[in-house]
């Protein structure tokens, strides 16, 4: 059904009138109505069974909107799911706050939305509530996305950076640095053949996967912005402990692997959107691994480094057997990839 | 990528590890006193670059082997090449990254052309070399049109879909960047494009090795000479800083083995007394370099006395446009001058540069100068002397 003969959204289309009640009706409802968001009422009312529940906010400004092996759209559900997985939470609801920019053509916006359902549908999340704004030309770079969600929490997962022992193991459920560097190609229009595809997918079922030995779980992230580096230095910050990273292990897509050459960035700095970095207890590594294994999600998962004495320290054992600090990326490396 | 995969080869490392411990056993005991790092350990183990002054460790001599360029310096921290050598093995990182070189008056400048409502296109990692009161990311913050791109072709592609905005490319470099940025020029012409101008500030590596080789507080045991640098200004352009007075100059590849293989060909050439130009990456630099790249070069551009961040000026160590090309020069076309920036008397980064203080020596560092809010060029770059350093000390 042909919203306006434009097929671009008009500022009047977030005026609250009738062309507003169009776009949600035809956009939103037709995609989204059939749960709590049934007659639009102002909040959602949820059902949790858990005695705890999960709740994380994210938003999403990448640009392009569009990239290779997702759009904006999958890449709002799968932040905020993954956020909600790696606080040990089963992801059941997210609201949906859009804001679009006045001349934004509608088909982009469909294609948007439609991967966003079908990655909703994928992961068994609910779109529960949500707003829509419009804004003038300019103010908003083509489409804004805001998805808060709502999990109940696996009891059995009790996380925290304290936990970490000395001997610990670092796995991750698969080569990093993808989606970062599928967006920076598209963006600075770099064509390579085989390039990289952005990673972004749900990895909750890793987290449950994990869950026969939840007891020696300590820790999960998932490395998005700032990549594994960020994220394994912010794990050891202030803390009497370190990580031992080897590199021949580090997991990179031939893809990637060309990109982070041709633009010399460390795949160790940029960002997945559909991996799992876990620290767990080494006697539990190898049931964890061959569990994430079984998984398409986790086919090429694999142990990285461990956790060593080596106070706050996150050190690399390079390819070529000397070692090196790996520090967190200063300033803007890939500005607005998620 | 099979083809880089060739030149990171761990077997390969090893044995070139083992050639250069033996090496390294048979050194005249010469050069600089070496040092320890702030941790007391011996600096080669840690990946922090050394410097002498206060962390010396008197037992121990060391070869002091400058890498003079940047990529060089990247590759080392990267694969933690450090930390294969042995003790008395160390690596000064030279002046090569011509970001962090990149003198306060020249961002002085660019800023100010900003301000003027012009559009500038630089590379992303000149965003954050501090001007004498701000950075261009800052002034980007306040709403200037600063653009990043990884091309000076975008800079062209800029100019053609805005002809009614003048656009300046930050025209910064050495050796390497000069030609393709000139053709772009020629390009410019062909096409009358009359909105796009560089503001230059490139660098030549020779005189900044005659400046370095010339300082008599400043002691080199030899030069690992540029890759790509090398690759446009041949083998022979090292031969004066070799043979009697001069030092082994070997120009090696920017793959780990490349450098490893490189260090093998100083330590070689120490070891038997000799002082000559060797080329460890023959499979791209020819004797007498790139030849058409040279004759863009001296078609465009003339030499220049030009201002080093930290350093100050070096004579004829820089490339200016000629007056015939007057029309692409931002200095020119909008009456500006690119001041020679005031090195704050206080930065210590041309003595760390030169291995003559270290970053606990300088009364900024840590305090004044931290890799967020950098003041000299040893901590602007992510490798630099005094950044390591920083890191290492939090």
């Amino acid at each position: 059904m042909p919203v306006h003969k434009e097929d671009r959204i008009l500022l009047a289309h977030g005026g609250g009138g009738r062309l507003s009640r169009d776009l949600i009706d035809a956009e939103i409802v037709s995609r989204f109505g059939d749960g709590p968001l049934k007659g639009l009422p102002d909040g959602a009312t949820l059902p949790i069974s858990s005695d705890h529940m999960v709740f994380t906010t994210d938003s999403f400004v990448v640009q392009p909107i569009e990239f290779p092996g997702g759009n904006i759209g999958d890449l709002a559900v799968h932040g905020t799911v993954n956020d909600i997985a790696v606080c040990g939470g089963v992801p059941r609801w997210l609201s949906l706050g859009l804001i679009l920019e006045e001349g934004l053509p509608l088909d982009l916006l469909r294609r948007v939305l439609d991967s966003l359902k079908a990655a909703a549908d994928a992961c068994d999340v609910t779109v529960a509530t949500g707003d829509t704004k419009v804004v003038a030309a300019g103010q908003c770079d083509g489409l804004f996305i805001n998805t808060a969600g709502v999990g109940e929490k696996l009891e059995t997962f009790q996380l925290s950076p304290a936990n970490l022992q000395p001997g610990d193991r670092i796995l991750v459920s698969g080569p990093v640095g993808d989606h970062g560097f599928a967006v920076l190609a598209a963006r600075e229009s770099i064509h390579i053949q085989n390039g990289p595809q952005s990673d972004s997918a749900p990895v909750h079922r890793l987290v449950q996967a994990a869950l026969p030995q939840a007891a020696d779980v300590r820790f999960m992230r998932d490395p998005t912005r700032g990549g594994l580096a960020s994220v394994l230095n912010e794990m050891v910050e202030d803390a009497p402990i370190g990580i031992s990273l080897k590199e021949e292990h580090i997991p990179v897509s031939p893809g990637a692997h060309a990109v982070s050459e041709l633009l010399g960035l460390d795949p160790l700095h940029v960002a997945s959107e559909g991996r799992l970095l876990m620290v767990c207890s080494a006697t539990s590594a190898p049931d964890i691994l061959t569990a994430w294994q079984a998984l398409p999600e986790g086919q090429q998962a694999i142990e990285i480094g461990e956790v060593t004495s080596e106070a706050g320290r996150v050190v690399l054992q390079t390819l070529m057997g000397g070692r090196r600090l790996v520090d967190v990326p200063r300033g803007e490396l890939l500005p607005r990839i998620c | 990528m099979k083809y880089i995969d060739g030149f990171r080869n761990p077997g390969a490392a090893d044995a070139l590890r083992d050639d250069i411990a033996s090496l390294a056993e048979k050194l005249p005991q010469s050069g600089q006193p070496g040092m320890t790092d702030l941790l007391g350990e011996p600096a080669s183990t840690t990946g922090v670059p050394a410097c002498p002054s206060e962390h010396r460790d008197t037992k121990v001599r060391t070869t002091n082997i400058m890498e003079v360029c940047g990529s060089h310096t990247m590759a080392i921290a990267r694969y933690g090449i450090r930390d294969l050598l042995p003790a008395n093995v160390n690596l000064i990182s030279g002046p090569g990254c011509p970001v962090c070189v990149t003198d306060t008056g020249y961002i002085d400048a660019a800023i100010e052309l900003a301000r003027r409502g012009l559009l500038i296109v630089t590379f992303g990692d000149m965003l954050n070399v501090p001007g004498s009161e701000t950075s261009l990311a800052a002034a980007r913050s306040e709403g200037l049109d600063i653009e990043t791109s990884y091309s000076p072709t975008h800079a062209l592609e800029l100019a053609r879909e805005h002809p009614d905005r003048e656009i300046v490319f930050l025209a910064i470099g050495f050796e390497t960047t000069v030609a393709p940025t000139m053709a772009l020029l020629e390009e410019a012409r062909r096409e009358g494009i009359q909105n796009l101008t560089m503001l230059i500030a490139f660098k030549l590596v020779p005189p900044a090795l005659q400046a370095l080789m010339t300082d008599p507080d400043l002691h080199i045991d030899a030069f690992l000479c540029p890759a790509h640098v090398s690759a446009i200004i041949g083998a022979d352009a090292y031969a004066p800083f070799t043979g009697e007075d001069g030092v082994p100059c070997v120009i090696a590849g920017f793959e780990p083995l490349d450098i490893l293989l490189g260090l093998k060909g100083v330590l070689e050439q120490l070891v038997n007394g000799k002082a000559c130009v060797e080329n460890q990456y023959g499979r791209v630099v020819r004797q007498q370099g790139n030849q058409k790249a040279q004759d863009i070069m001296a078609r465009f551009l003339k030499p220049a006395d030009v201002a080093w961040r930290g350093i100050g000026v070096i004579p004829k160590s820089g490339l200016v446009l000629r007056e015939k090309y007057a029309e692409f020069d931002a200095e020119k076309r909008h009456a500006i001058t690119i001041p020679i920036g005031e090195i704050d008397p206080a930065c210590r980064c041309g003595d760390v540069i030169k291995g003559i203080a270290g970053p606990f020596d300088c009364p900024m560092f840590g305090t004044v100068c931290t890799p967020s809010d950098p003041v000299g060029p040893c901590m602007v770059s992510s490798e630099g002397s005094c950044a390591a350093y920083y890191k290492y000390s939090r």
